[in-house]
């Protein structure tokens, strides 16, 4: 097997005495895309909040691309390659669509360099900003406020956003939530074609099971901060075990 | 015409206040609220006055000298300031002012409770020099790279940290920007009243600052200016009412606040200005 891009080794969490994530290991291929599922309160954002910094695993170890990044801060993981959405989508207020796309650039000029407007500062920003904004069809609202557009293209703005700098690894929480069935399908198109072209990687959480089932290659089941199952999804699908934990309620 | 000394001299107030109000402005362009300028006012000030008093400086090396030290400051005090958010935050910067006054109160060296004088006088003119050149300079940063981070920030913390910006990084900078504006806007004030006391920096001048900007306008650099003019003009065009003019004007802020949030200038208003003067010139 190739070597992980990411990497978990017995991450644990705990807040003020609960376990919200136990012994938790998995690992993330280069364009490989992994699910994350597990009921409510399983500990699958937890999880994303270790990965990018914002937490700090109590226990064990995240490596990216073989160099640790538990104890680096949220700005050094996302430069490092990591890139998120949220479950409640967070876009900066008062920016239109086309600044997420310019401020979320990679950090390459000097400071000295960073007084000048976006387009002298780094013009290759600019060349990226516009292929992503074509990407995710956003060049009709380029000059809007992002927070004044429709829910689904909110979505796509904060997809658009951690994408515009290059990361290795793309981490969606719930990306699909609240959209009909034509949206969520355009979603797993894009994200099939930047795995094709940028060679991403993707570890998704959703609640989506048919989405799920048709775009990850793997899939990690958590349960009350324990992972109770992993393996293709097909095979995830057939588990007791998780019939029980999860399918089971749903049935 | 001549103006006359009186007229001047609100002027003169004028163009010290709106760059007090920039200084704030500057903060909370990353979502910091400072009330503590007025030290970083008084800081500049004294030091201001020490450089071309007792060193013998000329006047703009001595505020190039105070904005830098006062920078500095800024950041040496915004580093665990700015651990803080929000009201604590505000709460610590006023904590800070008090000290500072406190501090050159029982500085003897320059003169303590008795004020400091000596400086040369500055004219209305070269204030107005200054105040134009900073608002200009602010001006063309808001169209940076840099200020773009600064917005992201003051907009969601966590999601600027988590496209890789360096949030301290960014909030602590903006602040030594700010306590360098106020130190400039202190060093005019002490050369041209000529005379000044610890009690001319003080909560209250922390507060006017505030004020400024709130009514001015907070999300654009302008909004200072206007903010300025109206702070020290409405008072006096007020004074119809006598005592009540404060009131009258307290009722106005209150008003403001209620119906425009943002203050008088925002983005969109200065774009209907920039096109109606665009349209003005083609017709």
């Amino acid at each position: 097997m190739t070597t992980p891009l990411l990497k978990l080794d017995c991450v644990t969490k705990v807040f003020g005495g609960i376990h919200a994530l136990t012994d938790l290991s998995l690992e993330v291929a280069p364009r490989q895309i992994v699910g994350v599922i597990g009921p409510n309160g399983a500990g699958k954002t937890t999880t994303f909040n270790v990965i990018t910094g914002a937490y700090r695993a109590s226990s064990g170890e995240v490596t990216l691309d073989g160099r640790t990044i538990t104890a680096e801060p949220p700005h050094q993981i996302a430069r490092a390659g990591i890139s998120r959405t949220f479950q409640n989508i967070r876009l900066f207020a008062d920016m239109t669509v086309w600044e997420h796309l310019l401020v979320a650039q990679p950090h390459t000029g000097s400071m000295l360099h960073r007084l000048l407007p976006p387009r002298l500062a780094n013009p290759q920003a600019l060349k990226r900003a516009q292929e992503v904004l074509e990407f995710f069809e956003l060049t009709d609202v380029r000059d809007r406020p992002a927070r004044s557009l429709p829910y689904g293209l909110q979505r796509k703005v904060e997809m658009a956003r951690a994408v515009t700098a290059r990361p290795k690894l793309l981490l969606l929480d719930e990306p699909v939530a609240g959209m009909n069935h034509d949206e969520a399908e355009t979603i797993r198109r894009l994200m099939l074609k930047l795995r094709q072209e940028e060679g991403l990687s993707i570890l998704l959480i959703e609640h989506d099971m048919a989405f799920v089932m048709n775009l990850c290659d793997y899939l990690y089941v958590l349960d009350f901060g324990v992972m109770i199952a992993e393996g293709r999804p097909d095979a995830v699908r057939a588990n007791p075990k998780v019939l029980d934990a999860y399918l089971g309620q749903a049935a | 015409m001549v103006i006359s000394t009186y007229y001047a001299g609100l002027f003169a107030d004028v163009g010290i206040l709106m760059l007090g109000a920039l200084s704030v402005y500057i903060i909370l362009s990353t979502g910091q609220l400072s009330l503590g300028n007025g030290a970083f006012m008084g800081i500049g000030a004294y030091l201001a006055s020490w450089l071309t008093v007792v060193a013998g400086l000329p006047l703009t090396l001595a505020l190039v000298i105070a904005a830098i030290v006062a920078g500095v400051i800024g950041i040496v005090v915004g580093f665990p300031a700015l651990r803080l958010k929000g009201i604590y935050l505000a709460m610590a910067t006023l904590g800070f002012g008090e000290m500072v006054r406190s501090f050159f109160l029982n500085f003897s060296a320059m003169g303590g409770s008795e004020g400091f004088h000596g400086m040369p006088h500055v004219s209305t003119g070269t204030i107005w020099a200054w105040a134009a050149g900073v608002l200009l300079l602010v001006m063309i940063l808001e169209n940076s790279q840099v200020w773009l981070e600064m917005r992201a920030v003051r907009d969601d913390e966590t999601a600027a940290g988590l496209v890789g910006l360096d949030t301290t990084v960014i909030k602590v900078g903006a602040f030594g920007f700010g306590a360098a504006v106020a130190a400039i806007a202190g060093g005019l004030f002490a050369h041209h009243h000529v005379y000044i006391e610890p009690g001319n920096f003080s909560f209250e001048r922390s507060i006017d600052f505030v004020l400024a900007v709130i009514l001015g306008g907070s999300t654009v650099a302008p909004g200072a200016l206007v903010g300025a003019v109206l702070l020290v003009m409405l008072p006096e065009y007020l004074r119809v009412l006598a005592d009540w003019r404060f009131a009258a004007f307290g009722a106005l802020l209150i008003g403001m606040l209620l119906v425009r949030r943002q203050g008088l200038v925002d983005r969109a208003l200065l774009r209907l200005s920039f096109l109606r003067r665009a349209m003005g010139a083609a017709t």
